[in-house]
């Protein structure tokens, strides 16, 4: 048994200690928003946050994890009540097929609790580990201003790191 | 339209048909039945006319739309959300014509067993086909609904309003749609002519509806198959061959069928694989069988640098699908080229994945393939079972951009699942799986030459075009990866070419321009060296590229601006329109010339039928290094009636940022036996760094115009816009794609 905190929760998982994070999340903690996109850390879909700090799930194992907090997509809000970048996101409508979605707001939330006052090109660059295939890349990069611009305008939990 | 009179309608309504259906008769209609009358038109129409849409092939509207007895209103299609906003605008649809909101509207989409069979949701028809049948569909429940409560109030149908979901008279009294018809199916075939409402009227159609599926999507709601699971359900791996043609001559199964999770390991041929409890399980397992596997691999593939001329040299169907001889003036000038387009692949950023159930005899796929009812045939042919036995439920998967691995992973998850009956089993493909397996969209050549008369216009046309088919989706078994891998293997079908006015490889090579002679000939290439079938606009990609790239050619050897010389050759009125709006916003007239900045222009129709599209960009080429940076797009598109105008935004958008990708970056690549292109480091696409500055999008509406397909319409427009833009910007013209910083550099001499 392998102790997780995900999204501020203990979570007992009966696993390898090698296996990646990803296949944790999806199949012994049944959490959707963690995508499989390559299993290679080439694509992004698959993006977390360990300690405020975004990786991707797909090539870490959860023997590193011990002590250290997952933060997924789920822990960010609901689509009831949406997170900050969540909220942005559904405003700009910045999806076609979502998929790649949930990793790149990872990272984006990584970015607002590190940097909130980032630049446009600072938030193209720290998106670039991430692969879009239906491009909807124009209006990620607008959501993700949005988000970051709301934020410094009226700081929230989401911009402090807290877990919801 | 009918007279009939109202009084007639419930007492002659009569039991038809079995199983509690009543068929309510459409003598329940009448002439004039809403106030809104007055915002109507009545499209008369000549008898016999096919029904409209996809009605024409399931014309029962309760096939489309069925409402409770508690007024829940359920619309049914047979189309499937690809990622491309389909759902949202479906419903819009239906709200408007039964005027409700669209939150009283829940959407069944593609099911063997719940919806019409719309064969595959392809080539931009779900707005055509199903748009329309649901449009009319809504507005022929709206009339019967309308005169069932006309008969109850007693009153004439001319006053009575439809409001949030009920009928009312003028005097105030309403009855709800579920109250008017009971427990009651609509089982009536539909009309050829339907009272529609006037797009002047419209409250939901036309409007910017926010996605349905968003919120759920970017809060990690349950969302795709990939997310579906049932109880006691496992998970699969398949173990695919390294290389095409590649037969399994040894596997140890002992050393996996030790490792924890492991349920079974299933091998027929060159088919193999494991189910395990737990999905990493499967993965450790699988590629345990890897390292024991032996495979006896063959060259099948041909030299990668050899691949266009041996298009050319192999054996053709030739088909002359344009041929006009008009007199011309004497040719002043003739200019010919050749371009090329490589094996590109769909790369779905979520790798193909199904989820199946064999339980007493019946079998259920869970996929995310374009065609449920072909993928149902398949599957039942290759597992010979009755069609009957087997149910294809779509669930959406990562972005479909054609006939990728989806129905490859629900042929591989039916035969696990038939192997490990009653209970549940998932197999998903590793990124490499689809990046060595996937059906890629094929390399193609085209030869075109053309003459200028001394006027400076186009006198005489020729274009030729090779390629091999753009389908080879299952219907068959054959078609099937899984099923040309068993001990008794299926072959696949024979290729065939996709007939014009859609046409296949063909598709969009008769130019929208008019000239006064022109032949267009499409050379069907059956031998397929590699996997190939539908990707995103099959050959019109290539066409327009080919065309708008040589027009743009014309144009500067006659001297003439790149929009000018389109219009001057230009006859359709709202081909005109997009041209101009697209220059407008782009800002074309007051182009400065600058030092490595270019700008280019490229027009089609897709498919000559669909949207139109224009594209207009702005590239900046690095002199050092070749690679081209694209610093803003502007487009303009008319797709008819448009029904959800940021919905045809993203579309447009997203097609114009694939399109960069494939057209700057992507080749298959690939050695004599293998596919190297093995995953995103082998097959780079193009990533956030090198997205425009701004892509602006102008959506020319058209009110009561035909919806007309808007999610293919960008990509061949934008190739030509490249294209043209890199030419402008360095004086080189390049003709093969993609334009890779390398090909640019060794293009420009540096």
């Amino acid at each position: 048994m392998i102790t997780l905190n995900v999204n501020g929760q203990p979570r007992e998982v009966d696993a390898d200690p090698a296996t990646p994070l990803l296949y944790v999340l999806r199949d012994h903690l049944e959490l959707n928003g963690t995508r499989f996109g390559c299993g290679l850390g080439q694509c992004g879909a698959c993006t977390v946050m360990v300690d405020g700090e975004a990786v991707f799930s797909c090539i870490t194992p959860i023997s590193v994890l011990q002590n250290r907090r997952v933060r997924t997509i789920e822990g960010l809000g609901t689509s009831e009540n949406p997170g900050l970048l969540q909220r942005a996101f559904i405003d700009e409508q910045a999806a076609q097929c979502g998929y790649c979605i949930p990793g790149m707001i990872m990272r984006a939330q990584a970015l607002l609790e590190k940097k909130p006052a980032a630049t446009d090109a600072d938030i193209r660059d720290t998106l670039s580990p991430h692969l879009c295939r239906c491009g909807a890349h124009m209006r990620i990069l607008r959501a993700v201003g949005r988000a970051l611009r709301a934020a410094q305008s009226a700081p929230t939990a989401d911009a402090e790191g807290r877990d919801r | 339209m009918n007279d009939a009179p109202l009084t007639a309608a419930l007492s002659r309504r009569q039991f038809l048909v079995g199983g509690g259906a009543l068929i309510v008769s459409f003598s329940l209609m009448a002439p004039s039945l809403r106030a809104q009358e007055n915002n109507r038109n009545a499209a008369a129409a000549p008898a016999k006319r096919p029904l409209p849409g996809s009605l024409k092939d399931e014309p029962m509207l309760d096939a489309w739309i069925r409402i409770d007895s508690a007024g829940n209103i359920t619309v049914f299609t047979g189309k499937a959300e690809l990622g491309q906003g389909i759902k949202t605008a479906l419903i819009q649809i239906a709200a408007e014509e039964l005027s409700v909101d669209i939150s009283r509207i829940a959407l069944i989409t593609a099911d063997t067993q719940l919806t019409p069979n719309e064969g595959y949701t392809a080539g931009s028809h779900s707005m055509q086909d199903s748009g329309t049948a649901i449009k009319h569909a809504a507005a022929q429940v709206g009339e019967i609904l309308a005169g069932l409560a006309a008969q109850r109030f007693g009153v004439a149908a001319d006053g009575l309003t439809m409001q949030n979901g009920a009928v009312c008279a003028a005097d105030g009294r309403c009855a709800g749609y579920g109250e008017l018809v009971g427990d009651e199916q609509l089982h009536v075939r539909a009309r050829e002519t339907s009272t529609l409402k006037d797009p002047r009227s419209y409250v939901t159609v036309g409007k910017s509806v926010p996605r349905v599926d968003i919120p759920r999507k970017v809060t990690g709601g349950a969302s795709y198959v990939q997310d579906l699971r049932l109880p006691g359900m496992v998970h699969a791996r398949v173990l695919r061959p390294p290389s095409p043609g590649a037969r399994l001559v040894a596997l140890d199964t002992a050393t996996a069928n030790q490792l924890p999770g492991v349920i079974k390991i299933i091998r027929d041929g060159n088919f193999v694989a494991v189910v395990a409890a737990r999905e990493f399980q499967a993965v450790t397992a699988m590629r345990a069988l890897a390292r024991t596997a032996s495979w006896q691999e063959r060259p099948t593939l041909p030299a990668q640098d050899d691949i266009y001329a041996l298009i050319l040299r192999s054996p053709a169907q030739d088909t002359a699908i344009l041929d006009v001889h008009n007199p011309a003036p004497a040719a002043v000038r003739t200019l010919e080229a050749t371009y090329r387009r490589p094996y590109q692949m769909h790369g779905s950023i979520g790798p193909a994945c199904a989820v199946a159930l064999y339980k007493d005899e019946g079998l259920t796929v869970w996929t995310h393939t374009q065609g449920v009812y072909p993928l149902r045939k398949a599957i039942a042919e290759m597992l010979r079972m009755p069609a009957e036995q087997v149910r294809c439920i779509h669930m959406e998967g990562a972005g479909c951009y054609g006939h990728n691995a989806a129905d490859d992973a629900g042929g591989d998850a039916a035969l696990i699942a038939r192997a490990l009956p009653d209970r549940p089993v998932r197999v998903q493909w590793m990124r490499e799986d689809e990046h060595l397996w996937e059906p890629y969209g094929p390399a193609m050549v085209s030869k075109v030459a053309a003459s200028l008369d001394s006027d400076g216009l186009i006198s005489d046309w020729q274009y030729h075009v090779w390629s091999n088919t753009h389908s080879m989706r299952p219907g068959p078994a054959g078609n099937l990866l899984a099923a040309q891998q068993l001990a008794t293997p299926f072959a696949p079908a024979p290729p065939m070419p996709i007939p014009q006015p859609e046409g296949g490889g063909d598709r969009n090579a008769i130019p929208l321009y008019k000239f006064r002679n022109a032949r267009v000939v499409h050379h069907f290439v059956p031998g397929m060296p590699l996997r190939v079938s539908a990707l995103r606009a099959l050959g019109a990609y290539m066409n327009i590229f080919s065309i708008e790239c040589f027009i743009d050619e014309l144009a500067r050897a006659a001297g003439s601006d790149a929009v000018d010389f389109r219009l001057r050759h230009m006859d359709d009125a709202r081909a005109r329109d997009v041209m101009r709006a697209a220059a407008e916003r782009f800002v074309w007239s007051a182009w400065q010339a600058q030092k490595g900045r270019g700008r280019g222009f490229a027009f089609a129709r897709y498919k000559n039928l669909g949207a139109y599209a224009a594209v207009a960009c702005e590239v900046e080429v690095e002199h050092e290094s070749g690679r081209v940076r694209v610093v803003r797009a502007a487009a303009a598109v008319d797709s008819g009636q448009a029904v959800n105008p940021d919905g045809i935004r993203n579309q447009i958008e997203g097609g114009i940022v694939q399109s960069l990708s494939w057209s700057l970056y992507e080749s298959v690549t690939f050695d004599a036996t293998r596919i190297t292109s093995r995953d995103w480091a082998h097959y780079p696409i193009l990533r956030f760094s090198a997205v425009p500055e701004r892509i602006e999008v102008h959506v020319i509406d058209r009110p009561g115009q035909p919806f007309l397909g808007t999610g293919e319409a960008a990509h061949g427009p934008t190739a030509g816009a490249l294209a043209n833009a890199i030419a402008d910007a360095t004086g080189v013209r390049m003709r093969e794609l993609p334009f890779t910083a390398k090909r640019v550099k060794a293009a420009i001499g540096v």
